[in-house]
């Protein structure tokens, strides 16, 4: 059942051209005039070959909110935007906070087989803030979760979050923080500024972010352990995680494509598609997040994929729901940001979309990209296509982009995962594909 | 589109001036006349029907304006109308007759809007109309009581009145599509 | 005019038009019947997600005036609390076939979904939505004004070199953002004064000026004094301490009262609290505009009722 694929005249992340050579779900040749006989060949003239991208924070949303999103349907917008592994978060019902629910994510995503699905454990019990979460057997689980997050709500308690520091460390985990100071963001709806005065919104202050940052990577150096902030999303969170990392903290840094590309202008029309945590900033920050992800203050590039059903966004501001779907259209936004605009090359979008990502969630495999012996795990990604991104773009069970309507660059082709195609022709493979799953194990530590 | 003038300034003069004798003696003088002129044009044509009375029995000129657009029937199938101030008199209209002075008399339906208008007013004794022109094609049952000229015309051709004080120049015409015209619309 | 979201989307010719119409508005009141047959067939929703009976019934007052039917809907405790959403509730008014929905909502930007939606294809006119925008209340203050100036020769007349000076909750307050956009679209100069919680940040980009002390603003000697209603629960807010401090530093008391130049007038949205923002002298004192407030409310709502209902639909659909 295994496939002996030949990709041939590909561009590398680095700028040459090779062939590459995939068998038993590893890459065995990379190069010229390599032996493809018997290899299902694969055109990638004129395509650059990405190592699979890996993405820290999606919402598959299962168990629990089956209507928006299941670990099946999330696998396949993750893989037809070009994906091999995500992180799920654990804001499902029941959360992600026990070893069983971790291990029943993990079982869904190897069931659906298009990603190596990630659970992300909780941080606490229910998400509340009060009482560590089983970090411990989530992290020696089937699952072997590495990140915790309370994501979608902040580990606000101070000393909560010093012991979750001190207790990931014990199993060489980390805990991804969302960065947002409950009080300051009292019914906070959209960024703090002149736009929000005059719609009458009420304001979530940059500040609210930065404080919470600016304590956590204090807390981190006092108890030596690494922290991972999410979706950083204003010009002082990049300053202060800078400033962090001079200092020698072991912090780590995401940025979401829609904060790389989206400013809060949008909102003037109350459209609910444009609502999301962090909320939509002002174009300095898009700015300085831009220059932070080139110059490595920022990580990584994750997307927070968090579907909605469409009620969920039809309905006035405030009532409607934060989050954007993102997985399909990330390469693509992050072409139209950062990288036709010069500031990243193709090998930086390798680094913050697949190798880093995986590094932070001590995801093995993806270290080296693209090179023999390395599972195969890769993104061919046409940058010089474009596309009106609509519905028909999307793969997941939810609609909730903010996209729609706008010309964005580049298509991904093809997607490879641990050997096996799951996107061919900008196509998703059906999910009968991959019945035989359980039979196909790529050894993992 | 050729356009033939029908009436000069001096003809439209004349006109008004009949009009207001005809006025004063089917009211049997001047007493108790209200004059209302429904804008734009019939309220300048009003003040100068007021003003040839008043010199004729001094104190016969009560004028006003009376504007009708919001008892139009045909809101909604037009631009929005942009109403015009209504001035009554100070003595009110109750008992009294009423002039209401149009430039044209087309339809009716202007004047049956100008009628409902009158009738949340008041009560006046008796209403006549006077219009500088009358071009037919009536599609109520109403007609004036005093007409500057009867001006047979068809559908298609168009009147246009203009009076120096709101156009600065002063005359009657009458547009007629030429055919190619006519085919375009 | 297809929708009235907000006092921002007027120009000055806009503006003057509608305080215009609602002269002739005003006019009808006082005649002996005062009704006007232009709406009839017509039929206004008025939409109230929130209570305010005051606006509501003077949209309804001005909506029968014109003789249009009225239909009232108050979302609040009926359909919404069994958990209707306003996409619900606006289809099954489009069902009904309505021409104008009046809205209240207490979320900010409301009117303005329903507006853009295809859910109805009524005119949408905002009655107060969150913290937001209240454009017919900025248009009655204005057309108060105007009258105030000008009397029987307000016709035409813009507010040019009128000063007005804002006081209060300033964050919170739909009544002072209309008001900013639209007094200043008509020239006047406005000045806002609040305590540094209740001024919205950066704010720099309004076209008004800005301040925290009262009795500073006060001296300046302006032509209008505009208190707004302070919410109680802004106290547990911490919005500051409580009311008898907010009411010596921003309340409109008999000795400021008693500074105000000659002409000069007092404004109040209403509902008022008595002793708090204003003193019941400063209330019922020639100067107090708050019962004609209440009157012009109907003739300017009568006003947008006629330009948003008596224009041609058909071509503003398409």
């Amino acid at each position: 059942m295994n496939q002996r694929l030949h990709v041939r005249g590909a561009t590398l992340p680095g700028g040459s051209t090779a062939d590459i050579l995939i068998e038993n779900g590893t890459i065995t040749g990379l190069g010229r005039s390599l032996d493809s006989s018997g290899a299902t060949s694969i055109d990638a003239d004129g395509l650059i070959a990405l190592p699979g991208l890996v993405d820290l924070h999606t919402h598959l949303r299962e168990p629990g909110f089956e209507q928006s999103e299941t670990v099946l349907t999330g696998s396949r917008a993750a893989a037809a935007g070009g994906f091999t592994a995500v992180h799920a978060m654990a804001n499902t019902s029941p959360v992600a906070d026990t070893a069983g629910v971790v291990e029943q994510v993990q079982a869904l995503g190897r069931a659906a087989g298009y990603v190596t699905v990630r659970p992300v454990g909780a941080v606490t019990v229910g998400l509340a803030g009060e009482r560590l979460a089983e970090i411990g057997a989530m992290a020696r689980s089937r699952a072997q979760v590495r990140v915790f997050s309370d994501d979608g709500k902040c580990v606000w308690d101070a000393l909560l979050m010093r012991r979750a520091l001190e207790y990931v460390k014990t199993f060489d985990g980390v805990v991804a923080q969302h960065a947002q100071e409950p009080r300051l963001t009292l019914d906070a709806q959209m960024n703090e500024g002149a736009l929000s005065s005059e719609l009458g919104l009420a304001g979530w202050p940059a500040v609210a972010e930065e404080a919470i940052i600016a304590r956590d990577v204090l807390i981190a150096e006092h108890v030596g352990a690494r922290v991972h902030i999410c979706h950083v999303s204003t010009a002082g969170a990049v300053d202060v995680v800078r400033w962090a990392k001079a200092r020698g903290i072991a912090v780590t840094a995401e940025v979401t494509p829609h904060h790389l590309l989206l400013t809060e202008d949008l909102i003037r029309g109350y459209d609910a598609r444009f609502k999301v945590n962090p909320p939509l900033r002002s174009d300095d920050d898009v700015r300085a997040l831009r220059a932070g992800l080139a110059d490595g203050t920022i990580d990584i590039v994750a997307t927070d994929h968090a579907p909605h059903p469409l009620e969920a966004k039809e309905a006035e501001w405030s009532a409607a729901a934060f989050g954007m779907v993102g997985l399909e259209s990330a390469l693509s936004v992050v072409q139209a940001s950062v990288v036709d605009s010069g500031e990243l090359g193709w090998a930086d979008v390798a680094r913050v979309l697949s190798a880093a990502p995986a590094a932070i969630g001590r995801l093995d495999g993806y270290a080296q990209g693209i090179a023999v012996g390395a599972p195969a795990n890769l993104t061919l990604y046409d940058a010089s296509a474009t596309r009106t991104f609509a519905p028909e773009h999307l793969s997941g069970k939810s609609i909730n982009s903010p996209y729609f309507g706008r010309e964005l660059p580049g298509r991904v082709v093809a997607t490879i995962h641990e050997g096996r195609q799951t996107v061919i022709d900008g196509e998703l493979v059906a999910a009968e594909e991959f019945a035989d799953r359980g039979t196909h194990e790529v050894a993992r530590g | 589109m050729t356009a033939r003038t029908v009436l000069q300034s001096s003809d439209i003069t004349r006109a008004l001036t009949r009009i207001s004798h005809e006025i004063l003696e089917s009211n049997h003088g001047g007493s108790d006349l209200v004059i209302l002129g429904i804008p734009t044009r019939g309220a300048v044509l009003a003040e100068r029907i007021a003003s040839i009375l008043d010199s004729i029995e001094p104190g016969s000129g009560q004028v006003g304006t009376l504007d009708v657009t919001m008892y139009r029937d045909d809101l909604g199938r037009n631009p929005t109308r942009t109403p015009r101030p209504t001035r009554i008199p100070s003595g009110g209209i109750d008992g009294k007759t009423v002039v209401l002075v149009d430039d044209v008399l087309y339809s009716g339906r202007t004047i049956r809007a100008a009628l409902d208008a009158l009738g949340d007013l008041g009560r006046p004794r008796a209403v006549r109309l006077a219009v500088l022109v009358d071009r037919g094609h009536r599609e109520l049952p109403i007609r004036a009581d005093f007409v500057g000229k009867n001006l047979p015309s068809s559908a298609a051709e168009r009147v246009n009145v203009r009076v120096r004080e709101v156009d600065g120049e002063e005359h009657v015409s009458i547009e007629t599509p030429s055919p190619s015209e006519g085919q375009a619309r | 005019m297809r929708h009235l979201l907000s006092t921002r989307d007027l120009t000055r010719d806009d503006a003057i038009g509608i305080l215009d119409v609602a002269e002739d508005m005003a006019d009808v009141a006082s005649r002996s019947v005062p009704k006007l047959p232009t709406l009839r067939g017509r039929t206004v929703v008025n939409l109230f997600f929130e209570d305010s009976t005051r606006t509501r019934i003077s949209f309804e007052a001005a909506a029968k005036r014109l003789s249009a039917d009225v239909i009232n809907f108050a979302a609040k405790g009926s359909s919404v609390s069994k958990g209707e959403s306003l996409k619900d509730t606006a289809q099954t008014l489009a069902a009904m076939g309505v021409d104008a929905v009046v809205m209240r909502h207490p979320a900010s930007g409301a009117p303005n979904v329903l507006a853009s939606s295809d859910w109805v294809d009524a005119g949408v006119i905002n009655a107060g939505d969150g913290t937001h925008e209240h454009p017919t209340q900025a248009l009655l203050d204005a057309f108060t004004i105007r009258r105030r100036l000008h009397g029987d020769a307000s016709r035409g007349k813009d507010l040019d070199g009128t000063s007005v000076t804002i006081v209060g909750d300033i964050l919170h307050s739909r009544v002072a953002r209309s008001n900013v956009w639209l007094l200043a679209t008509l020239g006047a100069r406005v000045h806002l004064v609040a305590p540094g919680t209740l001024m919205p940040v950066a704010i720099d980009g309004w076209p008004a000026t800005t301040g925290h002390d009262l009795d500073e603003a006060i001296d300046a000697a302006p032509d209008v004094v505009m208190m707004l209603r302070i919410q109680a629960e802004r106290m547990q807010d911490a919005f500051f301490p409580n009311a008898r401090e907010y009411s010596r530093q921003w309340g409109l008391d008999d000795e400021r009262l008693a500074r105000l130049g000659a002409g000069s007038i007092v404004m109040h949205p209403g509902p008022m609290n008595r002793g708090l923002e204003i003193s019941a002298n400063a209330a019922d004192s020639p100067r107090s505009t708050v019962r004609e407030q209440v009157a012009n409310g109907v003739s300017v709502r009568m006003a947008v009722l006629y330009l948003l209902l008596a224009s041609d639909r058909e071509a503003l659909l398409k």
